[in-house]
Parts: structure tokens; sequence; C-alpha cells
């Protein structure tokens, strides 16, 4: 079963992240492998090691974003692709679909698309759904078990996570699922994987080399402006017990008028 | 006049979710600036009632789309026929909840149109007769302002972001009936069934929320039961602790949630996690016992109403963000504060 991953390089979780002269920065903080996508990885090779067949990852963006390719590499995928074009810039989900969608139809025979839910970054979790309908596959998002997939019947059944608990759904492949974290801790890369990755030559694909013209995104970012301040003051609230304390602050949250 | 401002009202087998009347609301605020009018839409089976009720949250019509076929949500038979309505309608505006289900419609909508999305939005103004939207990114560290260039204009809204109208029963109308081309043969997925939430309350959904940290394994004077390995014993430790948790959150009618490192820990499943990893929520009341206030867990709780932080280590920065702090042992304080609040709430 050959599947595929896409991710994206993102800056890590823990980075303060500020709006400077509009545009959003992050010193010094690492840029890594988005850690929804992480998730993504892991599912693809569990299914790997089931069913066998090849894992190849994709990601969209500058010549940077290698590295998330090849911490993908380092945990396993067999092969990286780099999707890259200055046309590219300012794409929105509609773009980074259609070029994810185009690139997954390049590779050819893929039976299992695999995203994370969303990216860390832009926070938009719309793509795995967005290239499942230019795919016209049938789209498995926030999977949190897969109970069956296989490739020789076709047959995948997986639970989803949705606010009211778990809908469990069924389809056939070629299928797109989108993991949430419930779907097992990602593994680290080995050493012989992470010498592995060092090497590998990651070609690069031009949106020429997809058959796509410069796409038109139908999302402008008119403004990035830092979340005003909250102005708190915080009480802290002492006392002889933590009876009176428990007491105190009682009384002071039914003030807040909240409850 | 221009294109009409449209609301998806999003469901769960009939029930309504409690979130689309201030999506309504939203709706109804663009209507009015844009000199337009609002219109609702349901697909489901046997949901005529909300389209009726749409009528009491201001809409001037509503479209129903009613089938058997239509019982359970799933993205491709429901984008089919939003998509197949819009472009027979060609709406400005769709407004959909942030909801699992909302976000993908919206998303599968947008490829069909042939347009933009813009997800989880908190905040909606007009300029030009189209819609600037603001939505929070890098989990809320920067907030974006944004536009979608194509129409219609596909926009989720961030669940407990704009405020709930008030319903006018007199406002009445007759849903207007979509024909329901899809059949069961046409849909690629099927729905085997559901399964219940481990560990009650929906998080995003919730009014209050109490959290625990790492430190709910901590509490130095409960003896575990013999025979359990050290690893055991630290989980038996955490599930006591959060179930004082659950003993407070009760008492508030709220949710339990948990940091990273609860989760990580094993104390508590994933669906409990706040924080960039997790869920972003936006409570009236959270109260944090026991957490420090990682960067990651602060941007998922950090525009809550009000916050409590309840933490040993006084340099703790959670108690930044806090309106009231206490400094000391959570095991100390939730009992009492438990019992406290449920005399004042007459429970």
């Amino acid at each position: 079963m050959k599947s595929v991953v896409c991710v994206k390089q993102v800056p890590d979780s823990a980075a303060k992240v500020i709006v400077e002269d509009g545009q959003a920065t992050w010193g010094d903080a690492p840029l890594v492998l988005n850690p929804w996508d992480e998730y993504a990885v892991e599912t693809a090779l569990k299914q790997q090691e089931a069913h066998g067949g090849d894992v190849i990852v994709l990601s969209m963006g500058d010549e940077s974003s290698k590295e998330a390719l090849k911490h993908s590499l380092a945990m396993g995928c067999n092969e990286a692709i780099l999707i890259s074009d200055p046309a590219m810039k300012g794409s929105d989900s509609l773009v980074t679909s259609q070029v994810l969608s185009a690139a997954i139809k390049k590779v050819g025979d893929v039976e299992m698309a695999f995203f994370g839910r969303q990216a860390i970054d832009g926070d938009v979790g719309v793509t795995a759904a967005q290239t499942a309908r230019f795919l016209g596959w049938p789209a498995f998002t926030l999977v949190s078990t897969i109970s069956e997939l296989d490739p020789d019947t076709k047959i995948v059944r997986v639970e989803r996570s949705i606010e009211e608990g778990r809908q469990i759904v069924e389809g056939k492949m070629p299928a797109v699922i989108s993991v949430v974290k419930d779907i097992g801790e990602p593994r680290y890369p080995s050493f012989m994987g992470i010498r592995k990755a060092s090497r590998a030559n990651i070609p690069t694909w031009t949106l020429g080399d997809l058959g796509i013209d410069t796409p038109e995104p139908a999302v402008s970012w008119s403004d990035l402006e830092n979340p005003p301040q909250r102005e708190i003051t915080t009480e802290i609230i002492s006392g002889d017990s933590p009876e009176v304390i428990a007491d105190t602050l009682a009384d002071k949250i039914m003030e807040e008028k909240v409850l | 006049m221009a294109g009409k401002v449209w609301v998806y009202l999003d469901h769960f087998k009939g029930e309504v979710h409690a979130s689309i009347w201030e999506v309504m609301g939203a709706g109804q605020m663009l209507a009015d600036q844009l000199g337009s009018s609002l219109t609702g839409v349901v697909v489901g089976s046997q949901v005529k009632a909300i389209a009726e009720m749409a009528f009491h949250y201001g809409a001037d019509e509503v479209f129903l789309a009613d089938s058997p076929v239509l019982e359970d949500y799933r993205g491709e038979p429901y984008a089919d026929i939003v998509s197949k309505l819009a472009k027979e309608n060609n709406p400005a505006v769709i407004l959909f909840p942030t909801t699992t289900r909302g976000r993908e419609l919206a998303a599968m909508c947008a490829v069909d149109l042939n347009t933009g999305v813009l997800p989880d939005v908190i905040a909606l103004e007009t300029e030009d007769g189209s819609v600037l939207a603001t939505r929070p990114v890098y989990a809320g560290k920067v907030l974006a302002k944004v536009k979608c260039t194509k129409m219609p204009q596909l926009i989720t809204l961030r669940v407990r972001s704009f405020v709930k109208p008030e319903a006018d029963p007199s406002r009445v109308g007759t849903p207007t009936q979509v024909e329901v081309l899809v059949n069961e043969e046409s849909i690629p997925t099927k729905v085997v069934g559901y399964k219940q939430a481990e560990g009650g309350a929906s998080l995003t959904d919730a009014n209050v929320i109490v959290s625990g940290g790492r430190g709910v394994s901590n509490n130095p004077r409960l003896t575990p039961p013999d025979g359990l390995d050290e690893k055991e014993v630290e989980i038996w430790r955490a599930h006591e602790g959060f179930k004082m948790i659950e003993g407070l959150a009760e008492v508030l009618g709220g949710a339990v949630g948990a940091s990273r490192a609860a989760v990580d820990a094993g104390y508590i499943p994933y669906e409990r996690q706040v924080g960039q990893t997790g869920k972003v929520v936006t409570p009236d009341l959270y109260i944090a016992c026991g957490i420090s206030g990682a960067i990651q867990h602060l941007a998922g709780m950090r525009t809550s109403k009000v916050i409590v932080a309840i933490n040993k280590d006084a340099e703790a920065p959670i108690f930044k963000l806090a309106r009231f702090g206490v400094v000391g042992d959570l095991y100390d304080i939730i009992p009492p504060l438990t019992e406290a609040l449920r005399k004042r709430l007459g429970k």
C-alpha cells in the first residue's frame, strides 16, 4: 500500500511569537515539524508496518522546509518531496490543497493520504478536508482510532473525535485521514534514521511540474496584531487556614457574577 | 441590495449546537451593516423544528433540506447540498459555527465554490461591502485580520465568542423545502455508530472549566493500595487528584480540563487537554489547579473571562493571567473551596 503524509514546518510551540513591523516573528526559536503532523507520520508508519508499501512525505514551503521532511525521513518515511515555487507565496488553504492534491496524483497509485489535524502556525485546519474534496476521495477528519484499514478489501473504518463523543465511520480507499493526538504517540527518529535522512536526496517539485498555473489565493491577510494586553490585577488571597482562604475565594468568585 | 448573509445551523442528530444562535446574532449584525438579509440553512433528518426556531432568532428565510438519508452528518453529502444551494442563490457570506462539522463543511464548500474559508473567527466587521474577520493564529499569540476576496465569503465563528441574541417567538415563517437529490448509494461513507465522550462535558462549550496539572498526583496524605508498582501508584494518585477536580467542576456545572503534562503522563484522556496542541477554550471561569502555565497552556485558555490559579509556586507564570491566586497546596484548598461554593450556589 502506497501512502502519502503531508507535513508542514512551523515555529516551535514554545516560541514567543510577536508582531514586529506587521510581520510575525519568533526570535531564535527553532522551526520544527508541526507537532500534529508527527502523529500523521506515526500513523502512516504504523499502517506500513501492518501492510507494507512505501510512505512518501510531502511538504509545501521554501528550502528550509526540508528540515521537516528530514525529520519525517528520520522517523522512517521512505521518500520525501518538497513542493516549492516562488509563485506559491501567500498561498491560502485552497491553493495549498489544490497543490497537494496535484502532487498526490503525480506520486501515483496513492491509496491513503495522512494529515495532522492542523498546523500550529495558521491554525486553519481545513487542508485535509479540502485536499480530499479536490481528489474526490472520502475525508475522514479528526480520527482518533483506525479500527480497520485493509488494502485488499479497501475498507477503512475509523473513529472520529467530535464534540458529542466519537463517530464511527466506514468508507473505501483511496481516502484522506487527518489524525488527532489519541491516535498514538509519535516515535523518535532513530540514530540510523537520522543518518539516512541527512544523506537523503530530496527532490523539489515546482508548480510547473504539477501542471498548475499561477494560483489565485482567495484569502488576503490585511493586518497582523499583537493581542491586546489583558489589564489584570492579580489578587493573591491569603488567610490563617485553608478554610478561611476558601471562603474568601468563594466570595470573590461569586462577586464576579460568572456562575 | 447586497448578497444575503447565510448561517449554517449545525446540529447533532437534530440536537442544535449551543453556538448556532450566537452565529445567527453575528449574521444579523452583518446583514444590517451590509443592508442585506439573513438566511438560515438547515440540513438533516426531521429537523424542521430547527428551521422554525431560526425565524425566532432573526432569519428572514430558511432553507430546509430534510431527508432520512441526511440523518447523520457526513461531510460529502452535506457539502453537496450546501454548495448547490449557494451556487443557485449566490449569497455574499456563509457563516458556520467552528464545530468539527462546521469547519469541515466550510472547507469542502470552499472547494466546490472556488472561494476562501476563514476558520475560527473571533470578531467581524464590514469594509466596503464585504466582511473583514479577525482570527487568532499561533494559538492566539497573534491576531490576524483577514478577508476572503471571492464570493461567497465562508467564515466559521469560534464558539462562545459572539453574543447570543434573545429569541423572539412572535417572529415566525415557513421554511423553504429544498429537494434532496443525494441518495445513500452516492455517498462514499457510512456512519456505523457513536461512542460516548470520555470524561464528561465538552470543553469548548463549557461555561466553567476546572483544570488539573501534573501536580494532581502529589497528595502526600494519600496511602495507595498495596501491590501497585511505582507507575501504577502515580496513576492511582493522579486519579484521586482528578476526582477532587471533578468534584469542584460538578458543583460549578463545569467541565474538567488538564495540562499537556497531565495528559502525557497518562493521568487523563487527551480529549481533556487545554492548550496549543489541545483545545482552545473561552469559558467565563477557568480554575487552574497545580498548573504552572507553560506558554502552550496559556495559549489555550488566555481569553477566559475570569482566571483563578491555585499553585504552590508563587512564581508560576499562571499567576500573571489570574484575577485571583492562591499560593498553596491544591489538596488543602480545593475541598473547602468546593464546599464553600456548594453552599453559596445552594447545591
